[in-house]
């Protein structure tokens, strides 16, 4: 299978390439950028006049449900697909939790046949994620896991985070962490300021952040062992993080995407959909993670795609679930971010593609545009509009701050291996 | 972000279709519940203690956390108003057998309700009810009767109207709420009610263990020692300790609570000579009140319970008046 897209932007982040070209794929692999190679007869053509091609995203977070909800995995690769996400890594944090090398199988087994993006399971880095034993990280590595992760907050006994990691060292498996300290965060369910206060709700301080965070420091030097860190949420964290990466410390980090244009405030009269975890600070917080994404202090952005039903979000604000649906607002509100804070087109593309790619395995082609990666890659509009509702989601999950707001941005075609597996109506 | 909602307990026309929160209320409305309130003083003290407003209208009470005293004050309003009163214990039936909230407040839109008085200990819960209602039963109206750590909105007017009654001006006041703010429902709600009538100086004084961060964001000079919160003070509200805060991270002990934060007539002294000590109830003597102040002449304790009432007939009457959400 031959294909050719012709007459669009073609924005390559990691080489910084950003101009008018065709791209020829050819047996799943990108033949050439610029002229067709020689003989080039494409079965398809894709006019791409007017549109931007680049890397398939890769995202670092998205919940596909299973295994936990049968049949759910299938709707959120095709809500991937048309959010122009091509990789997905999967948080452990399933029902049951990624702690088993059976599960793992069959969640990428589920994926393959699902023929929608590609997948890389996270393991639990604690068996059942309790943060009690290790999980058998070296055979769930070798059933496929890229790294291993402890959901929610850190383990409860600072001993077994040290052992996980020595152990994790051993065999050079990267751990990946939320910066909780879970008798900090308590039961907390707002970021602790004003807002929270006002509406009588149980806070999460930003204590409960920069302790993790030390805490992480600390046994990370006294291990070596290799850490990103997920889910920045405030000021303070983020300048520790930004203090750690200046003595060199071999760490990465990411922020979730309703972080990087949400606060507290927007909470409004006890919105559910704005229940996320971790929950929203404060302006200056998120001025921080801004500031943060400028300066690469926060390497990545990821969409922490969490689906759910009516059932678990139309609750009371502490009781309903937290998260949101994301996989399809991604691209588009890392748009909003980028056009916001005037960051250059392949920047801001760099932090949803080969930045996460590079924090998956160094050095890979993923997330690039070249000739001989794999053609996972997107072709989109950056110009035009859709409204977020129940009726333009094809996720599961409704459940987005976003619901009813128009955003820019909106793939056309979705390729995964050479094969476009979505295409907008 | 924030342009999502309007204020979701007025309907189109500005008129206060459910009573959720003080905070974001109009002074203007504020004020008039607590005019339409004096009216209703007099009816208590006649004979026929009833007024027709309600008629026929079935008035829920839905308290999915319990109370005693706040539950028999809305029902005498709605009563005194010619309401059908239905009392749902909550606690102890649907919400035990796995019902969701939502799924509850059909059933009872079904059985043809014109009003929920809502008590859950959860924050928020009766927003969510609101915007269910508005949205598929929009003449049914919504009154918050105390939302987890959030509000209780009739408590603040009802100590608005308390003050009022005393001090005639809110515009040369200085009020010292003392206790434990963190956890106050009431608290929040006297704040808001305050500030939004003019009150120009409301003191939170507590331990900082009981005081949430950003209060001073909410128009109020906090204070950590008893005697500066109810120095010069015209008005002083005690709040409750619930019991299970009286020892453990946030407090040592009740006796080092009542030595420290404890209102003894020593420390009224400090206040002016005609300040009026209020409290929501129920107290704990002897915990954040001397039983000599709650029993003395400064005491408004009881005249508080009998205002509110009167306010809650005043906030069920002028909520049965507005027109539906739609």
């Amino acid at each position: 299978m031959k294909i050719a897209i012709l007459n669009g932007r073609v924005i390559d982040p990691a080489s910084n390439f950003d101009q008018a070209a065709g791209v020829f794929i050819d047996e799943g692999c990108i033949a050439a950028i610029g002229r067709a190679p020689e003989q080039f007869r494409a079965d398809t053509t894709l006019d791409a006049a007017g549109l931007a091609i680049a890397p398939g995203l890769v995202d670092l977070c998205a919940r596909l449900r299973e295994p936990g909800h049968e049949g759910a995995l299938k709707v959120e690769m095709k809500a991937a697909l048309a959010g122009g996400v091509t990789s997905v890594v999967c948080p452990p944090d399933t029902d049951p939790p990624l702690d088993e090398p059976g599960l793992v199988r069959m969640l990428r087994q589920r994926s393959r046949e699902s023929a929608g993006a590609r997948t890389y399971p996270l393991g639990a880095l604690t068996a059942g994620l309790k943060g009690e034993a290790l999980a058998a990280l070296k055979t769930l590595a070798e059933a496929g896991c890229v790294a291993f992760m402890q959901t929610r907050s850190l383990p409860h006994d600072n001993s077994v985070l040290l052992q996980a990691m020595r152990y994790a060292k051993t065999f050079e498996l990267p751990i990946w962490l939320r910066p909780v300290e879970d008798t900090l965060a308590g039961r907390g369910v707002a970021g602790a300021g004003a807002m929270a206060s006002r509406l009588g709700l149980p806070a999460v301080p930003v204590v409960a952040e920069t302790v993790a965070l030390h805490t992480i420091f600390e046994l990370q030097r006294a291990t070596g062992a290799q850490v990103h860190i997920c889910r920045l949420s405030s000021s303070e964290g983020i300048a520790l993080v930004r203090q750690a990466k200046r003595e060199g410390r071999p760490v990465t980090a990411d922020v979730g995407i309703h972080h990087v244009h949400l606060v507290d405030v927007d909470i409004g009269y006890f919105d559910p959909n704005f229940r996320l975890d971790p929950p929203l600070r404060g302006t200056r917080d998120r001025d921080a993670i801004v500031a943060g994404l400028a300066d690469g202090t926060i390497d990545i952005i990821c969409s922490d795609h969490s689906p759910i039903g009516e059932d678990d979000k139309l609750l009371p604000f502490g009781e309903a679930e937290p998260g949101a649906t994301a996989l399809e607002t991604l691209l588009p509100l890392t748009l909003k971010w980028a056009s916001e804070n005037k960051v250059p087109l392949p920047q801001a593309l760099a932090r949803i593609t080969s930045g996460p790619a590079g924090i998956l395995s160094k050095g890979s082609a993923k997330g690039r545009l070249t000739v001989g990666a794999k053609a996972d890659l997107v072709v989109f509009s950056a110009l035009e509009s859709w409204v977020v509702g129940a009726d333009t989601l094809v996720s599961s999950g409704k459940n987005t701050p976003f619901n009813g707001y128009e955003l820019q941005g909106r793939v056309r075609y979705t390729l995964v291996g050479g094969e476009v597996r979505y295409q907008a109506d | 972000m924030s342009s999502h909602s309007a204020n979701p307990q007025l309907n189109s026309e500005g008129e206060l279709h459910h009573l959720l929160s003080i905070d974001g209320l109009p002074r203007g409305v504020i004020e008039r519940i607590l005019s339409t309130a004096d009216s209703f003083i007099n009816v208590a003290e006649r004979e026929v203690k009833n007024v027709p407003l309600l008629r026929g209208k079935s008035v829920f009470n839905l308290f999915f956390e319990n109370s005693t005293r706040t539950r028999t004050t809305f029902e005498i309003a709605a009563r005194r108003l010619s309401a059908d009163v239905f009392n749902l214990d909550i606690v102890r039936s649907s919400a035990a057998k796995g019902e969701s909230l939502l799924d509850t407040i059909n059933n009872l839109t079904a059985m043809q309700a014109d009003a929920f008085v809502v008590r859950h200990a959860t924050s928020g819960a009766p927003y969510l009810i609101a915007r269910h209602t508005s949205r598929h039963a929009p003449h049914i109206h919504v009154i918050n009767a105390g939302d987890g750590q959030h509000a209780h909105p009739t408590q603040g007017l009802l100590d608005a109207y308390t003050i009022r009654h005393y001090k005639k001006d809110f515009s040369n006041l200085t009020v010292a709420i003392v206790g434990d703010i963190l956890h106050s429902r009431v608290a929040r709600s006297d704040i808001h009610a305050l500030t939004t009538l003019g009150v120009p100086e409301v003191r939170a004084v507590g331990p900082l263990t009981l005081l949430p961060t950003g209060l001073e964001q909410m128009g109020v000079r906090v204070c950590t020692k008893l005697d500066d919160g109810v120095r010069g003070a015209d008005v002083i509200i005690m709040l409750r300790l619930q019991s299970e805060r009286m020892r453990g991270t946030l407090l040592p002990s009740a006796a080092e609570y009542f030595a420290n934060y404890g209102l003894t007539a020593k420390r009224l002294a400090l206040a002016k000579p005609d300040a009026i000590v209020m409290h929501p109830g129920p107290m704990n003597r002897g915990v954040e009140i001397d039983s000599h102040v709650a029993d003395g002449t400064a005491s408004v304790i009881l005249t508080q319970v009998t205002f509110g009432i009167a306010v809650r007939m005043a906030v069920l009457s002028i909520v049965s008046s507005s027109a539906s959400m739609q």
